[in-house]
């Protein structure tokens, strides 16, 4: 006698209370707050923010928590949440050359308007783990610049008025940007899509992929312009208001790849750019978006699309971390149904090449 | 007064199961052409706009949709007023670009031909056209096959657009291409997909 | 603290219904052409029906009565959470029994129980584009779709005979809709591809990680791809259930030991309830007297 295993509804509910036991781990080490996320793992809150396409310190801390510390769950759990929200209306581009600026830095340049300020920076931190930090020890105060706050003109802003980089790509007349949130990728994409889904990639996949440029598939000759982190205006399009109303202030890093172009037959040789920017404070991400949005422009610029990096389609389709963890993660769903279809057909394939086989044996013998 | 009162008021009682039951409704309608079904009176909207093209408009329409309304419609600034407040729709002048297009006057309607015809790659990107009519016991049958009805089925719509075979002819002969229709009645509506066939034509 | 959130029926925002719901009347009106549209993100995983969801959710009401079946069988982890779900967010009437669903998502299998009219399939898909894996490029199999260029398939199904003697698909067998379109089923054995030719209910598929929906109306030609020499033909299985005793059911294998004992139940679990009920017996069924003429083990 045979009985089918049943029970699902059971094996879930205790599935999800052995999480939220683990979840919280030995009850006798103090319960972890959102504002110490928020705090103390604050780019582990911006890459959730980043990825989740989501700006909210508090959220992005409780995704964490609730994530155990993963990173691409708490993604998901923010994004989740994101695709319910009411949208209200879009923003005006945020103007990240009036940045209250906490960090930039110019590799082209050795001193320029605004200067070179290092910033919160992990560079030039030598890499020793510190046991001091295992304590909770008393810190000292970061010194602050006294001089006031001076104009920081952007690297591109500079190299422009001479023509000696392309101008800041515009968009047809007419053309409103697209959102990905709300409509379908139509690939293949124009550049504003395609910087959306960049901004909201995976960071290590971009990571990759950056990187493959650099070691020649798809080299594109880049220097790093400038980066720059600090916090920007939020401003509200109303339509019946004169004036934009200012929602608060985000901290975004924007990255500004400056990269070799010989020019065409209608272009004249000039530099072409790579753009980035990200919610929080990650170079690493901004970066390697500016490397993967330039390689995409491949097609834009006539160059010949020989490495992944270049390839639209394979990029953007599987940037999405959210997508892919779970598409991947979907093999643990049962396919036993599938399977048994090509059990069969293997079965009966192994049973017919026996068959040939022992025939031609057969025959063989015969003629032998 | 008064014209704010219309534009305000008769929109959906209750916008979430008003708009999921309408809209089972054009499902259903859409797998079966030609199938009358009914949903009662579930708005009052300004004339010409009628109950049922009402209860249709603000169960599909919204700010992402683009709609190409007829000039008695477009002529009623409580019409107009309605249709915006209720349903937030994207006006379109160019019916050949219009998601949506809503005919109160059957008898000036443009020719099907003149709407979003969707391209071979995108055959969605097409108008449906919802037409006012009063009933579905109108003098001229058609017989219709195709996906969505199990072999023939009888539909006469109280009227028609002008030459109306040999345009849906036209339609069904450009597939995957074409227009669809949805039928708007007293209180119960039908559907022709552009897959359905008029297979002959009884007086 | 942003306050918690309060969701609407069915989850989805009703400009979201909105939006899916266009889409579905477009994938109606044109059998078998997947329909691109602006998928969410859901509360669980890419891949894991979130497509799905989104069309079951888009166009269930208080009086719809549902069903969700993964492998066939109700009571499948995912089905269970996703019928969990539902009940959460819509609490709507559920239900394991096919005739009495109005509704019944379903995840690789279409229930043996033919449907009526009035019910709707909504199937969950995971790559809607049947070419996908002959040209990965969406520009292009799009370009294929627009032309009717299908020729790759054929090639494909006859490199299978050429090298087999017979095609080697045998899940998500691709159909033609209504003489037009090449379609993915989704990957229901190609058992259940007879089911969806001029089926009474209504078949939508919606694939939310790849943002497409698509559909099959009632009643609508639905062909599976073959050749005159190789007509298409789905599997047999040499034995009848071990409970119910069904003989032309799809059958999963159960590993019984680890020494090759093995038996084939019906993978719908609510059709072999129901015929087990009807006192319908198989070999290894909970009947006493029957269960002692056969060891449980392998029948060959």
């Amino acid at each position: 006698m045979y009985v089918a295993v049943k029970g699902g509804e059971t094996a879930i509910r205790n599935a999800h209370k052995l999480l939220a036991d683990r979840r919280r781990g030995n009850r006798s080490v103090p319960a972890i707050g959102l504002e110490q996320i928020v705090e103390q793992l604050a780019l582990a809150v911006d890459r959730v923010m980043a990825e989740g396409s989501l700006y909210d310190t508090e959220l992005a801390a409780l995704a964490v928590k609730q994530a155990r510390g993963d990173m691409i769950e708490a993604i998901f759990l923010v994004r989740a949440y994101r695709t319910t929200l009411p949208r209200f209306g879009y923003t005006k581009p945020v103007e990240t050359s009036q940045m209250a600026i906490e960090r930039r830095i110019s590799a082209t340049f050795k001193d320029l308007p605004g200067g070179q300020l290092l910033g919160p920076t992990f560079d030039y931190t030598h890499r020793l783990l510190d046991p001091e930090l295992a304590e909770d020890g008393v810190m000292e105060s970061p010194d602050r610049r006294v001089e006031a706050h001076e104009h920081t003109p952007r690297v591109t802003d500079i190299l422009g008025k001479d023509g000696m980089i392309e101008p800041d790509g515009e968009m047809p007349e007419g053309v409103e940007t697209g959102d990905l949130t709300r409509e379908p990728l139509p690939f293949p994409l124009e550049r504003d899509l395609r910087l959306q889904a960049l901004a909201r990639g995976d960071e290590g996949f971009l990571l990759g992929l950056a990187y493959s440029t650099q070691r020649g598939f798809g080299r594109s000759h880049p220097f790093a312009g400038e980066i720059r982190i600090g916090e920007v205006e939020v401003e509200l399009e109303v339509a019946e208001l004169d004036f934009p109303p200012t929602l608060g202030r985000i901290r975004v890093t924007e990255c500004q790849m400056i990269n070799q172009f010989k020019g065409s037959s209608k272009q004249p040789p000039q530099f072409t750019r790579g753009y980035g920017l990200v919610f929080g404070q990650s170079e690493r991400k901004s970066m390697s978006m500016a490397l993967c949005d330039r390689a995409l422009r491949a097609r834009e610029l006539g160059e010949d699309i020989t490495a992944a990096a270049q390839d639209e389609e394979f990029v953007i389709s599987h940037s999405d971390n959210v997508q892919s963890t779970g598409f991947v993660e979907h093999l643990k769903l049962p396919h036993y149904v599938d399977f048994q279809a090509e059990l069969d057909l293997v079965r009966r394939m192994r049973s017919e090449h026996e068959r040939v086989a022992s025939n031609s044996s057969e025959t063989k013998e015969a003629a032998e | 007064m008064r014209a704010t009162t219309q534009i305000y008021e008769g929109g959906f009682s209750d916008t979430v199961f008003n708009s999921q039951e309408v809209f089972r409704a054009l499902m259903d309608a859409m797998a079966s052409p030609g199938r009358i079904i009914d949903i009662g009176s579930l708005t009052t909207a300004p004339t010409p706009i009628s109950a049922t093209a009402g209860a249709v408009a603000a169960t599909l329409f919204d700010h992402d949709a683009t709609v190409w309304c007829d000039k008695p419609i477009t002529g009623s600034v409580p019409a107009m007023g309605w249709l915006k407040f209720h349903t937030g729709l994207e006006v379109n002048l160019n019916p050949s670009d219009a998601q949506f297009a809503l005919i109160s006057d059957l008898e000036a309607m443009p020719s099907l031909e003149s709407f979003g015809k969707g391209t071979s790659e995108y055959p969605d990107r097409s108008t449906t056209i919802i037409v006012q009519i009063e009933n579905f016991d109108g003098p001229q049958e058609l017989t219709l096959s195709g996906p969505g009805i199990e072999v023939t089925r009888t539909f006469a719509p109280s009227r028609l657009p002008r030459m109306f075979v040999e345009q849906w002819t036209a339609n069904r002969g450009i597939f995957p291409r074409g227009v669809d229709l949805i039928f708007a009645g007293k209180s119960a509506l039908a559907a022709m997909p552009r897959t359905t066939r008029i297979s002959k034509r009884e007086a | 603290m942003t306050e918690l959130a309060t969701y609407n029926f069915a989850y989805l925002d009703e400009q979201t219904k909105r939006m899916i719901r266009r889409a579905i009347l477009k994938a109606i009106a044109i059998p078998g052409y997947q329909v691109p549209f602006a998928s969410r993100e859901m509360p669980m995983p890419y891949g894991w029906g979130t497509g799905g969801v989104q069309v079951t959710a888009a166009i269930i009401g208080p009086n719809d009565t549902l069903k969700v079946i993964d492998q066939g069988a109700d009571d499948t982890t995912n089905a269970v959470s996703i019928r969990a779900f539902f009940q959460k967010v819509s609490s709507v009437r559920v239900t394991t029994k096919t005739t009495e669903a109005t509704i019944i998502q379903t995840r690789h299998r279409i229930p043996e129980t033919a449907l009526q009219t009035g019910q709707t399939l909504v199937y969950q898909v995971p790559i809607p584009e049947p070419l996908r894996f002959l040209e990965p490029r969406e520009t292009e199999t799009r370009k294929m779709h627009a032309l009717e260029e299908y020729g790759l398939m054929h090639v494909k199904l006859y490199e299978d005979i050429a090298r087999h003697g017979h095609i080697a698909t045998t899940y998500a067998y691709p159909v033609k809709v209504e003489g037009r379109y090449v379609m993915d089923p989704s990957p229901t054995p190609k058992f259940d591809n007879p089911k969806m030719h001029r089926s009474p209910a209504l078949q939508l598929f919606g694939a939310g990680r790849e943002k497409r929906i698509y559909a099959i109306p009632p009643y609508t030609e639905v062909v599976s791809l073959d050749f005159e020499d190789h007509p298409f033909e789905i599997q047999t299985f040499s034995e009848p259930c071990a409970l119910c005793g069904a003989r032309g059911s799809y059958l999963d294998e159960v590993i019984l030991d680890d020494k090759g004992g093995s038996m084939f139940v019906c993978s719908d679990t609510d059709f072999c309830e129901d015929r087990q009920s009807e006192g319908h017996q198989g070999h290894l069924s909970a009947n006493p007297a029957q269960a002692d003429t056969h060891a449980a083990g392998v029948e060959k």
